[in-house]
């Protein structure tokens, strides 16, 4: 049982997301068993494999410093639930 | 005419040689799509204005010879994660509620430069995440060929818009198996080409180093011409692959190509049926002259574990920008920017979503990184070791797509980790990056269809390709087809 | 109790690239909210970064001149947190193989040597700008900075006074300067600082509890900062209770700091490689391509300064403190040759007139080839070294052409022995109660009779040559 209630009130604050009490407990439950079952990994000897992030060995992509027109502000701001004065708005935050 | 029976090629070929107006089709196209898509709900958002007036603007580029593309003027759908400029794009969440992007994917902008026709926005699992086209907010799509049958996923509209005829071919995206499971569950083609192929610029990234996006269609050329049309490199997108766009000369020959059979994709679990149609499919390759042989392949079972904390890891980080701030839903229960955050991510994903998120937090975790997350990045390479050695002796693995055909409605909803089970053929080949193609190759006992997977190693499409035309031209079941339904319900 | 101080330094630097670190939106300081941003730097859904090459180079460049190890083989990592100027809810940045390591900058501190580590430096993406709405009580989001590169410059806790740590600032942003990587205008936060402080009693080993303070920005509010921070923790610990590890936020105005709120303290940033951008790999050619194209360093231009042209080692330290007075040094030295001269000039004009009218090293106008100009003027006698200063001061404040402006204004000496004799001549003649004075053994009175000559030449003429002549006349007498 790695998912206790701490644990799971620790990601949800991580996540950002804030379960009801019936999907809390299932959530949980459901989520104990997932990873009980993802510890069959631990079955393997993995001593000195490298972790791979990119299944390819594609390296150096790089882009040349040219400056292109940036998009118009009405595109940017256009899906926006909350905008004034050219900028997205949110609630009041301290920097 | 049928016009909706035709093949995309076909299609494409009517318009070229002027028997049928670019208008004309995209017209039959949206009627078919009124008239059917409420037995299917396949698609989660149908664009008759825009696709009428691109019909018109594709006429135009046919008669002054300027669109020469055996797409040019042939209706066809995306899936909805995929950003279409102006125009409703979704991943099928609450969350995406409204957003339009200025901006297009690069493989909807290259189906567009080619002049196919844009019918509308395919119906999914929310952000892809699931294996049944349950989890859209827009409600399940059903399989055409059963009753009360899921359509598989996460491209279940993809899968059955094509096997409904509503749209000649479309685009869907692969993670852990989201374009072949459903292909197989709908009894049509689809192929998840190599991680690099097909840029995924634009498309809402479910698990970035696994997503790719490709075409299902009605036939192995269908889906071969659509692949060459939208794969090539991309400046934008860094992990696409430096190499020309895909060009398929497709031949009815698989004489002396050595083909695996992996055991140990045959073993408990897999529907007798699947079984079946998936060894016959092997002894008729056998048949045309293909060299098969069985191998075992140990690590089929560590590929669930290992997709599954890499594709949550990725996911809950990609998830985050979904904040109510820039776009999409907004909860309007908030008092400060804190309870927006959370409101707004609690009320606009459903719980599939937020399950794979909080899984991926966890394994990310300060104290779980080294037991989850880079455990599985360790295994993803064992995994990748394990296709390179069988890839050195076979220039195909043949195996079933998923270990039942279409699950009823419900049957695994509420039953996670069982759903996730059902991936087992399809995730290892996106933890390896590889090319795998699906097609039809019979039918279970209740006239179910299955699919055949062939997988190949890193860019050999062309082989795929070979393989499953071949045997598309020796058998015929890609040819049937389901009862299309007409009318509001199902 | 007599307490020790430790700190260790990350400073953040914005690179002076044309573009975003990974779009081509321009990094250009300032414009109307959200006009330098498009879909990769506001992280709109589907959107794919690239990495601006430029980026490599300099940070390459950087760790070069700070004696890092180039890490051959790096990567990006992402660093998840909430927080509104950061549009995907991560940060783009370097964890696990940051793109250098092991470096060091040497300072000096009441000629005191020392060797400040440099534990690793990683490049990453900048974050936006939240502006405070006081109308709706709300804040205002502009994605402007957001992606701009920036290169985060980690030290090691080697750090023991404030007056070090100013001392390395000073020598980091000189660096950054010569090598071109960034103007680190601190005021546009292009360069910033976290000071992580801690303190222990005299006679403990082990350190204390360290506090961070984030993103301060000019050397004199750090050094508040350091000088409040550390009065702060010793008198916690005076009154018997424990620092807490946590981070502060500098306040300048009220000269205090403040925890943040515990929520923000709670990080676990969840870092991870970034799977849409593929890993470097930097070739000894390219590292080598790099150190060919490094100017010279301050370090090595103080060598050079101090045994070429033997200057005195505090004039070097200064100029060469100073890209900008590096610039004015080597240019006007082109012109004219002379090394102490154009030393003293820095040392002497530049300075005061920086000084007096305020203006930072890098706002000064003047072309430097025209005090090189000015100095030849003067060697050749045109005008003598009063005038010169004040042709200097117009060339400060007007960038004037000093051959015109002499011209124009008539400011040539007067180079014709029997012009200055009749003068001479007159005062004599105009001042027999002096003279007869200077007659009468007083030397003093000689001053008085240049004075009155160089009046009647309006200063134009050249003081040795007054003095020899009314030597002479005297003589005569």
């Amino acid at each position: 049982m790695v998912i206790d209630d701490k644990m799971i009130d620790y990601i949800g604050e991580l996540a950002r997301l804030r379960l009801k009490d019936e999907e809390r407990e299932n959530a949980k439950n459901e989520m104990n068993k997932i990873i009980d079952y993802m510890d069959i990994l631990n079955q393997l000897d993995t001593t000195g494999i490298e972790a791979m992030s990119h299944a390819f060995p594609v390296k150096n992509v790089f882009r040349e410093d040219i400056v292109e027109p940036s998009k118009d502000r009405q595109d940017i701001l256009f899906n926006a639930p909350n905008k004034k004065d050219g900028a997205f708005k949110v609630p009041k935050t301290f920097e | 005419m049928d016009l909706s029976k035709l093949t995309a090629l076909e299609a494409g070929k009517l318009i070229k040689n002027k028997e049928i107006s670019v208008a004309e089709i995209t017209k039959a196209a949206l009627e078919n799509i009124e008239k059917t898509d409420g037995c299917y709900n396949a698609f989660v958002s149908v664009c008759h204005d825009e696709a009428m007036k691109q019909a018109d603007m594709v006429q135009k580029g046919i008669d002054d010879g300027t669109l020469t593309s055996p797409l040019a003027g042939v209706p066809m759908a995306v899936k909805d994660n995929m950003c279409t400029k102006g125009i409703l794009t979704t991943a099928a969440s609450k969350i995406l509620t409204g957003f339009r992007p200025f901006y297009n994917s690069t493989a909807v902008e290259k189906l567009e430069n080619a002049g196919a026709i844009l019918l509308g926005k395919l119906n999914m699992d929310e952000f892809a995440m699931g294996s049944t086209t349950e989890t859209s907010f827009y409600g399940p799509t059903i399989n055409p060929w059963g009753e009360n049958r899921v359509p598989g996923g996460s491209s279940g509209g993809s899968a059955v818009a094509v096997a409904t005829d509503q749209a000649y071919f479309t685009l869907g995206s692969d993670t852990g198996g989201s374009i072949r499971q459903p292909a197989s569950f709908c009894g049509v083609t689809g192929i998840k080409p190599t991680y690099g192929t097909v840029s995924r610029y634009g498309l809402l990234a479910y698990a970035s180093s696994l997503d790719q996006i490709g075409p299902i269609g009605k036939t192995v050329e269908d889906v071969a011409e659509v692949l060459s049309a939208i794969s090539g490199h991309d400046s934008k997108d860094s992990t696409s692959v430096n190499q020309e766009s895909l060009k398929f000369n497709l031949e009815n020959n698989v004489k002396g190509k050595r083909i695996g059979i992996p055991l140990d994709y045959f073993g408990k679990g897999l529907d007798t049926d699947v079984k079946a149609r998936v060894l016959e499919a092997a002894k008729k390759l056998e048949s045309m002259g293909a060299v098969v042989e069985e191998f075992n392949m140990p690590e089929l079972e560590y590929a669930i574990p290992t997709y599954y904390i890499i594709a949550c890891a990725e996911a809950s980080s990609n998830l985050s920008r979904y904040d109510g701030v820039k776009y999409g839903y907004s909860s309007p229960n908030f008092e400060d920017l804190t309870d927006l955050y959370y409101n707004s991510r609690s009320e606009g994903f459903g719980m599939e979503v937020k399950r794979r998120i909080m899984i991926g937090a966890f394994v990310l975790s300060s104290g779980y990184y080294d037991a989850y997350y880079k455990k599985a990045l360790m295994v993803k390479a064992l995994i990748k070791q394990s296709f390179d050695r069988a890839f050195d002796k076979y220039d195909a693995i043949l195996s079933p797509t998923a270990p039942t055909t279409a699950l009823k409605i419900g049957e695994n909803l509420n039953d996670p980790l069982k759903m996730y089970l059902g991936d087992i053929y399809t995730v290892s080949v996106n933890l390896a990056g590889l090319p795998s193609i699906v097609v039809p190759c019979g039918f279970d006992r209740e006239g179910l269809p299955v699919g055949l997977q062939i997988t190949g190693k890193a860019f050999s499409e062309n082989t795929l390709m070979n393989v499953a035309y071949s045997f598309q031209q020796e058998t015929d079941f890609h040819l049937k087809k389901p009862v299309i339904k007409t009318g509001k319900e199902a | 109790m007599e307490f020790l101080t430790t700190m260790g330094l990350e400073v953040h630097c914005e690179l002076s690239t044309k573009t975003k670190i990974f779009c081509s939106c321009t990094t250009e300081f300032g414009g109307e909210p959200n006009t330098h941003v498009c879909e990769v730097c506001t992280g709109m859904p589907g959107s794919l970064p690239v990495l601006n090459k430029q980026v490599v180079e300099y940070a390459i460049r950087t760790g070069l001149a700070t004696n890092c190890t180039i890490t051959q083989y790096n990567k990006f990592d992402r660093k998840n947190y909430f927080y509104p100027d950061l549009p995907k809810a991560y940060q783009v940045s370097q964890l696990y193989l940051p793109i250098c390591q092991n470096g060091h900058i040497d300072i000096e501190v009441n000629g005191v040597k020392k060797s400040i580590r440099i534990k690793e430096i990683h490049m990453e993406e900048d974050a936006g700008k939240l502006i405070h709405d006081p109308w709706d009580d709300c804040t205002l989001v502009d994605y402007n900075r957001c992606g701009v590169p920036l290169l985060e410059i980690v030290s090691e806790p080697d750090f023991e006074s404030g007056d070090e740590v100013i001392a390395y600032l000073t020598k980091l942003k000189s660096i950054l300067q010569y090598i071109d990587v960034s103007d680190c205008k601190m005021e546009q936060g292009s360069l910033r600082a976290d000071v992580n402080l801690s303190v222990r009693p005299v006679g403990q080993t082990e350190l204390g509890t360290r506090t961070e303070m984030k993103n301060i920005n000019s050397f004199k509010a750090i050094a508040r900062a350091i000088e409040g921070e550390r009065k702060r923790q010793i008198e916690v610990i005076e009154d018997g209770k424990r620092v807490i590890q946590e981070t502060r936020r500098w306040d300048d105005n009220k000269g205090a700091s403040f925890a943040m709120r515990s929520k923000e303290n709670a990080q676990d940033y969840r870092y991870f490689p970034e799977p849409d951008l593929v890993p470097i790999e930097i070739s000894d050619e390219w590292i080598d391509d790099v150190r060919k194209s490094l100017p010279e360093l301050p370090s090595q231009k103080k060598e050079r300064y101090l045994s070429e042209y033997g200057l005195p080692e505090y004039d070097v330290d200064i100029i060469t403190g100073s890209k900008y007075l590096v610039k004015i040094f080597e240019e006007a030295l082109n012109v004219c040759g002379e090394a102490k001269e154009v030393s003293n000039w820095i040392m002497g004009e530049v300075l005061r007139l920086a000084s007096d009218t305020g203006t930072e090293f890098e706002d000064i106008k003047f072309n430097p080839e025209n005090l090189g100009r000015l100095i030849v003027i003067l060697k050749n006698k045109v005008i003598n070294r009063g005038t010169a200063k004040e042709v200097f001061e117009k060339m400060f404040t007007e960038n004037i052409e000093p051959e015109q402006y002499i011209k124009e204004n008539g400011l040539e000496m007067v180079n014709d022995d029997s012009a200055v004799l009749a003068v001479v001549k007159t005062v004599i003649e105009a001042n027999p109660k002096a003279v007869a004075e200077y007659k009468g053994g007083s030397a003093k009175v000689k001053g008085f009779i240049v004075g009155q000559c160089m009046k009647q030449l309006k200063g134009k003429a050249d003081p040795g040559t007054v003095n020899k002549i009314i030597a002479e006349e005297l003589e005569k007498l």
